[in-house]
């Protein structure tokens, strides 16, 4: 899907009072009725995601070109598909880049969000929400819809990021700037999106992490003479660290698939070889669906490397 | 903190509000302009002698009413179908205990982690097989299994906050199981499902990657497509159609975000904490 705004991903674990206990379900019923009840969800996310996933990982290991597009029998070809990728240097620099980009924009978006929050929290009540409605602008608009304005502000003839550098800055140089052309410029219009987009999720998350910090526990560590450097650094932080924790991971998994961006970009006349990360590696691949099935378990097994920490921790820490 | 200091403070706020909003400014300003105040060296701030021209061209545009016509089928099918399949598994998850139900909830959360973008190709595949690519019900069937997870893990915190007790009374008063559910349970879960209904809305009338490989036909573009397609490296693009296209689709979305933004914040926090 397009990135997720609220989170197509399961919350962070923010502790709430009322714990899991206490809502223990109780009924109890022959249990085929209630297996009747999860047929419906399971046979359509085993259908959409289970089955072309199963598909995929038995292609990857076998050779399916064009002569099985026309119903030869694809021939088992064992790790084939996985060496040849991993032996081509191209393959590695765009796990890379891709690595790289997903490293500097999670960087970049919790820096930028962890101090917005901060700030929503410390200003009053008209600055707060006209904060949090700029945040909400850019956080609902459609992906799509953002990313052709984010083209138009850009444009090299008549975008305004062009006029802005040359005009009121004087950069002559940039009046008719190509943005994309060059990879590194190309990847920072790219991070520039990402991170606005991603942003406001990280503001609201890590806001509402802030206003779990109880008052009495402020009150009390300013009685006993703590000055507010040492509250917020002895109180608020490690009490917001497990949503701090979680949000930057999710931003990692996000920030590693990005897609849509970098697709739509490249569209918009950046060279696609030197600027392709995994997403639309993967996508340029779909001829050879072998390929593109290998390459998108070794995708997999990076994201999972990323988040089975992520999976860990929340099964721990939770009574589901 | 002094006042000097929340002054400073406060219009950093103001200041970082404006900056964040301003492509959607521009967004909603340029639609107004018409080409000839659009491609000027200088840029048209405001648009005071605006022009709806823009707009009357993607209305009159039978592309977008198309594509408009495709979206607006596909979000339908797939809210329609991913709340129904969501609510009762998260009925079942949340009020029953049963063998199995740990691993199905752990399934829900693995099943998040798979990067839709290193699947897309073996869906298409499996699409194709079934004579479903550039079909409405083969996009609608790879998004309710995208959008199922995420709406079955809010669900499930909407029905594990009504307590069971209420439904209990009103069998002591006479209901029976059903009519309990659907007297008492039912109408407090309704903020859940318009929850988990705009939630679906918002990932099927929004989604690109899925779109783009399933509906290769241009008589079955979804919106999103269709506006990408005016945006075209090799030709001059008609910025103002492109802008006044991006505001019709992204106004209503902006709307539903605005109204439930809240709620579904909550039902995440909720789904992440109650059984």
């Amino acid at each position: 899907m397009t990135r997720p705004r609220a989170a197509a991903v399961p919350a962070p674990p923010v502790p709430l009072t009322g714990t899991a206990a206490d809502q223990v379900p109780r009924r109890r019923r022959r249990p085929v009725g209630v297996y009747l009840l999860l047929v419906p969800a399971t046979v359509a996310m085993v259908v959409g995601l289970g089955y072309p996933l199963a598909r995929q990982l038995v292609i990857s290991f076998q050779e399916y070109g064009l002569a099985q597009q026309f119903g030869r029998p694809a021939e088992w070809v064992g790790l084939r598909n996985y060496t040849e990728l991993l032996t081509d240097p191209y393959v590695w620099g765009v796990i890379a880049r891709s690595l790289a980009f997903c490293l500097v924009n999670a960087v970049v978006t919790m820096a930028i969000g962890m101090a917005l929050a901060v700030l929503m929290a410390k200003v009053g009540r008209a600055a707060r929400i006209t904060l949090q409605v700029g945040m909400l602008l850019a956080w609902g608009t459609p992906v799509l819809a953002t990313m052709t304005v984010w083209q138009w502000l850009f444009d090299s003839q008549y975008g305004v990021v062009n006029w802005l550098l040359a005009e009121p800055f004087g950069m002559d140089g940039m009046r008719y700037h190509s943005w994309l052309i060059q990879p590194l410029s190309f990847y920072f219009v790219a991070t520039v999106i990402v991170v606005w987009m991603s942003v406001p999720f990280v503001v609201f998350t890590v806001f509402a992490g802030l206003l779990q910090v109880p008052e009495e526990t402020m009150e009390a560590a300013e009685l006993d003479g703590a000055g507010g450097w040492q509250r917020f650094w002895l109180i608020t932080v490690p009490m917001v660290k497990p949503v701090l924790f979680v949000v930057a991971l999710l931003q990692v998994i996000w920030d590693l698939r990005v897609f849509t961006q970098i697709y739509v970009l490249q569209r918009a006349g950046a060279p696609t070889r030197e600027t392709h990360l995994l997403g639309t590696y993967i996508y340029s691949l779909a001829k050879e669906f072998s390929m593109a099935g290998a390459m998108a378990t070794i995708m997999l097994v990076l994201t999972l490397a990323l988040t089975g920490l992520y999976i860990r921790r929340m099964l721990r820490e939770e009574e589901l | 903190m002094n006042r000097v200091g929340r002054w400073l403070l406060g219009s950093l706020a103001v200041v970082v509000a404006l900056a964040w909003s301003f492509p959607i400014y521009w967004m909603v300003s340029s639609a107004f302009l018409p080409t000839n105040k659009l491609q000027t060296p200088t840029p048209t701030f405001f648009p005071l002698h605006g022009t709806l021209s823009n707009f009357r061209r993607v209305l009159a545009d039978s592309t977008f009413v198309t594509s408009f016509r495709v979206s607006l089928a596909v979000t339908a099918l797939s809210v329609v179908a991913s709340i129904l399949f969501a609510f009762v598994a998260a009925l079942a998850v949340s009020r029953f205990r049963f063998r199995g139900r740990k691993g199905f909830i752990v399934a829900i959360l693995v099943v998040q982690m798979i990067p839709a973008e290193g699947l897309f190709i073996s869906q298409y595949k499996m699409l194709d097989s079934w004579r479903l690519v550039n079909s409405v019900l083969g996009l609608t069937i790879v998004y309710v299994a995208a959008i199922l997870p995420f709406t079955i893990w809010m669900l499930r915190g909407f029905v594990a906050g009504v307590p069971i007790e209420l439904e209990e009374a009103g069998m002591v008063d006479g209901l029976s199981r059903t009519g309990a559910f659907f007297r008492i349970t039912f109408p407090l879960l309704a903020p859940g499902l318009v929850a988990a209904g705009v939630y679906g809305f918002l990932q099927a009338w929004n989604e690109y990657t899925l779109a783009l490989v399933v509906m290769t036909d241009p008589a079955q573009r979804t919106l999103p497509l269709w506006l990408q397609g005016l945006v075209e490296a090799d030709r001059a693009t008609d910025w103002g159609v492109v802008m006044a296209g991006a505001t019709l689709i992204a106004v209503p979305v902006i709307l539903f975000f605005l109204v439930v933004q809240n709620r579904m914040t909550s039902g995440l926090v909720a789904g992440a904490v109650k059984g």
